[in-house]
């Protein structure tokens, strides 16, 4: 294992004070349990949006703690989600009287984490409502599993919901705007190679030189299928076709692309990526209106990409279109 | 003859000894068909019970569980920290102020262990979880205490089903918990919190009948 890390053990403290002294306009850092707010938190009369999940997807979820988008974020050790300590620390820590959105990724272990929690601050008279993401194709869906994963959307979501709650709307607007968003938003994955959890010292998966994997979610795990290496081309349609037909999309649906690096892909693929994607896209008659390019959502140091639809209308745009503020994601400040 | 509270202790001890052996093994396990993580996660959790043990020490069975379970809960994480969480939180109230088990007591406790698992991971039999370990474990304890068998034979057929149920894994297609996003790929793959799970049963099995030798 090569990586810029002293200890495993300690990788996501010192993380954390890095953030803190990079970012003190931004946010406040607590430890212990460990949480990330925005500096002006509580804000009075707003609603609060929470999300956290595991470490190793920066900048998601800390790297969005801002104006215009997370309220805080709870950083588990690297791919485990957080605990419920930390998340009734950070439900309390921005509660400005109009309760609290938890957005959850739908894991196991974030969703059983998120509902103790939901129960322990339920318990001392707060007002809390959980989100569950599920956007990934990959996975299939079913009554009887853990369900889909929750992937690329979910910055989408934190983004959108954080721009509503700013403006203004209640508690169950803003929870049932995230879960429009989370109906009408379908993402896929695909892996070149693995990576490496510091604690774990070898990469998930071994993956020849020759091979890809498609529908990796974000955690080093393996996928649905393994294959050959194809083109950036063919593996966009790869990707593409079942997002498609999932929902489905139609022709005439005006969409946000998304096309997320998983850490190790560089931003001259994933512009080579979203040019053929906006091909494919059209092809079906669907019109891009919006779009977001680069690693919002990783897996360390994987190599490869996901990719994104949610289909918008005008008061999506116009949440998509207001300011942000943060680490990891800034425009119109 | 009956678990003491030394014999309580020394087995959280032994478990989180074995859990720093074997947590390469767990994570590799967890690698297969998960996320590389369960040996970490529950080393974590355990490290940090080992912390808090000489707190306990005076207490009763049921308070030290609780502790154990509510410690669990804030260091671990993942699927694991609920689950070991809730397992340990509910054996606690089974067996509130107890000084001492015998097998039925410990077969309640964990009994009450199992049903706190299913209750917060809503796993059935076969979905290839932990569950697969601790309830053919539990349904061993309660024959062997229904016939009458002695402390050592009944945790002795305790570690023994949990171990059968372990194996009995290997050739499920995961219904739960991350590796049932691999589907028929997580085939062929023992599930690494049944493991954690059999070796939980194994160690109470293999402590205390020591300590009654
Ligand atoms: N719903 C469930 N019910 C019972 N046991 C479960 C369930 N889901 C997962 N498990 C058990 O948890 C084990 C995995 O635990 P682990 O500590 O690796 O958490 P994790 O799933 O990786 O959590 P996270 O997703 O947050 O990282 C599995 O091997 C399985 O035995
Ligand atoms: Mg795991």
């Amino acid at each position: 294992m090569k990586k810029l890390i002293n200890k495993p053990e300690e990788v996501v403290k010192e993380e954390l004070q890095g953030i803190e002294l990079a970012h003190p306009d931004l946010v406040k850092v607590f430890y212990d349990p460990d949480f990330i707010v925005r500096v002006d938190a509580p804000v009075k009369g707003k609603v609060g949006i929470i999300s956290g999940g595991g470490s190793g997807h920066e900048p998601m979820h800390g790297g969005f703690v801002g104006k215009g988008m997370l309220d805080a974020a709870c950083p588990g050790a690297v791919f485990t989600s957080p605990t419920p300590d930390q998340m009734l620390a950070a439900t309390k820590a921005v509660d400005g009287g109009a309760g609290v959105l938890h957005i959850v990724k739908n894991y196991t272990g974030d969703v059983m984490n998120f509902e103790m929690a939901a129960d322990l601050a339920k318990e001392e008279g707060l007002e809390v409502e959980a989100v569950v993401i599920d956007d990934d194709v990959a996975v299939k869906d079913s009554l009887y599993t853990a369900g889909r994963r929750g992937v690329g959307l979910t910055v989408l979501v934190e983004k959108i919901c954080g721009a509503a709650a700013e403006e203004g709307r209640s508690l169950k607007e803003v929870a049932d705007l995230a879960r429009k968003v989370n109906s009408l938003g379908r993402t896929m994955g695909m892996a070149l190679t693995s990576c490496t959890v510091p604690h774990a010292g070898k990469p998930t998966f071994d993956l020849p030189e020759d091979e890809m994997e498609i529908g990796i979610g974000i955690h080093g795990e393996p996928g649905r299928k393994r294959m050959k290496l194809q083109s950036a081309d063919e593996v966009v349609e790869m990707l593409m076709d079942p997002i498609i037909s999932d929902i489905p999309y139609k022709s005439g649906d005006e969409v946000l692309l998304f096309v997320n690096g998983m850490g190790g892909t560089p931003l001259i693929e994933l512009y080579v990526l979203y040019r053929k994607a906006v091909e494919v896209a059209e092809k079906h008659g669907i019109k891009v209106v919006r779009n977001l390019i680069g690693p919002y959502i990783t897996s360390l140091e994987m190599a490869g990409t996901s990719i994104t639809m949610l289909k918008m209308d005008a008061d999506l745009i116009k949440l998509w279109d207001a300011p942000v503020l943060t680490a990891g994601m800034r425009k119109g400040i | 003859m009956v678990i003491t509270r030394d014999d309580v202790i020394d087995w959280i001890k032994v478990y989180a000894q074995l859990l720093v052996e074997k947590k390469d093994y767990l994570t590799d396990l967890d690698s297969a068909i998960g996320d590389a993580d369960h040996g970490a996660n529950m080393n974590r959790g355990f490290q940090a019970v080992l912390s808090k043990l000489p707190g306990m020490e005076d207490q009763d069975i049921g308070t030290i569980f609780k502790t154990v379970g509510m410690t669990l809960l804030s260091t671990v994480g993942g699927a694991g920290g609920p689950l070991y969480g809730s397992l340990f939180i509910q054996a606690g109230k089974a067996v509130s102020g107890k000084m001492e088990l015998t097998l039925a007591d410990w077969a309640d406790a964990l009994e009450a262990a199992t049903t706190g698992v299913v209750s917060r991971g809503k796993a059935v039999l076969e979905d290839k979880t932990m569950v697969d370990a601790l309830t053919p474990a539990v349904e061993a304890l309660k024959e062997s205490v229904s016939k009458g068998l002695s402390l050592s034979e009944g945790l002795k057929n305790s570690a023994k089903a949990a171990e059968e149920g372990m194996i009995a894994t290997i050739p499920l297609v995961a219904r739960k918990g991350r590796a049932s996003y691999l589907g028929e790929r997580s085939a062929g793959h023992q599930d690494p919190g049944a493991t954690s799970s059999f070796y939980l049963v194994n160690t109470a099995f293999k402590t205390w009948t020591n300590s009654h030798k």
